[in-house]
């Protein structure tokens, strides 16, 4: 059993982070997104941490690569949920989340991916398969 | 330090699972000692940068954690975390505390970054002689 369940809803792939992951679950996570992805042709992916206590540099550069991987896959990631002390110890720690984009909560996370769904419709970009 | 220490956790590091460990024990124990969510995260991410160094670069990835909690009746509490192995060393630590510097696969945001989350760090270390890093923090 993968230690996070992906679930699919429409376009979107929802993740739930549920507990402190070790290394090679976050890895596992990510490798378990993009297959997702290429099987399902989501076009977006909500990655919720609101429950992690604790993002240090590895974590913070896995979420990092799920946002830039997730993009050469034709899908969008939003990051929700990152409790205000993490934040602080980021920004502390040096770490910059290149390319991630980031909402308060699920629910304006999922707002910002609809709006990036319907500005790649008005452009005429081919979303998913 | 000559701090009276009322608490003392030791943790073996032998692999992966230990730096999730280590990081709780210090997250719990930094609780115990009132500190506040933020202080709490910073260091416990801590914790987790520097026994993942040991993990990753260390000898065979051994070391141990050593969790202290200091109460000294002259200022407020405070926590001390010694991470220490017996690995290659490292041969120059103003080179490693330098911003910008990573080692091995530069994994991890190096030491200036776990520095910055502490009140006081120490690094005791020399080529062949394991890395003995130390850090505190004091509620405020």
């Amino acid at each position: 059993m993968p230690r996070v369940p992906i679930l699919c809803f429409g376009s979107t792939l929802i993740a739930t982070v549920q507990e402190d992951l070790y290394d090679r679950d976050a890895l596992e996570l990510q490798e378990a997104l993009f297959a997702e992805l290429q099987r399902s042709g989501a076009r977006g992916v909500l990655l919720d941490v609101s429950v992690v206590e604790t993002v240090d540099s590895y974590l913070g550069r896995v979420l990092r690569d799920i946002a830039l991987g997730s993009r050469l896959l034709g899908a969008h990631t939003v990051v929700v949920g990152i409790q205000p002390a993490v934040a602080v110890t980021l920004v502390e720690l040096g770490l910059e989340l290149q390319g991630v984009r980031t909402a308060l909560n699920p629910e304006k996370g999922l707002q910002l991916l609809e709006r990036a769904y319907r500005t790649e419709r008005q452009r005429g970009v081919p979303g998913g398969r | 330090m000559g701090c009276p220490v009322v608490a003392e956790l030791q943790l073996p590091i032998t692999g992966e699972s230990d730096i999730v460990a280590a990081r709780q024990a210090a997250r719990e124990a930094a609780k115990r000692l009132g500190f506040g969510m933020v202080d709490q995260s910073r260091i416990a991410t801590a914790v987790s940068e520097l026994t993942r160094n040991v993990v990753r670069y260390a000898t065979d990835g051994r070391g141990r954690v050593v969790i202290r909690e200091l109460l000294e009746p002259s200022r407020k509490p405070g926590i001390e975390i010694v991470v220490a192995d017996d690995g290659p060393g490292i041969a120059d630590v103003t080179e490693a505390m330098r911003e910008g510097v990573t080692s091995g696969s530069g994994l991890g945001m190096g030491l200036p970054g776990t520095r910055r989350l502490m009140d006081e760090m120490e690094i005791d270390s020399a080529p062949g002689h394991g890395t003995t890093v130390s850090i505190r923090k004091w509620q405020r």
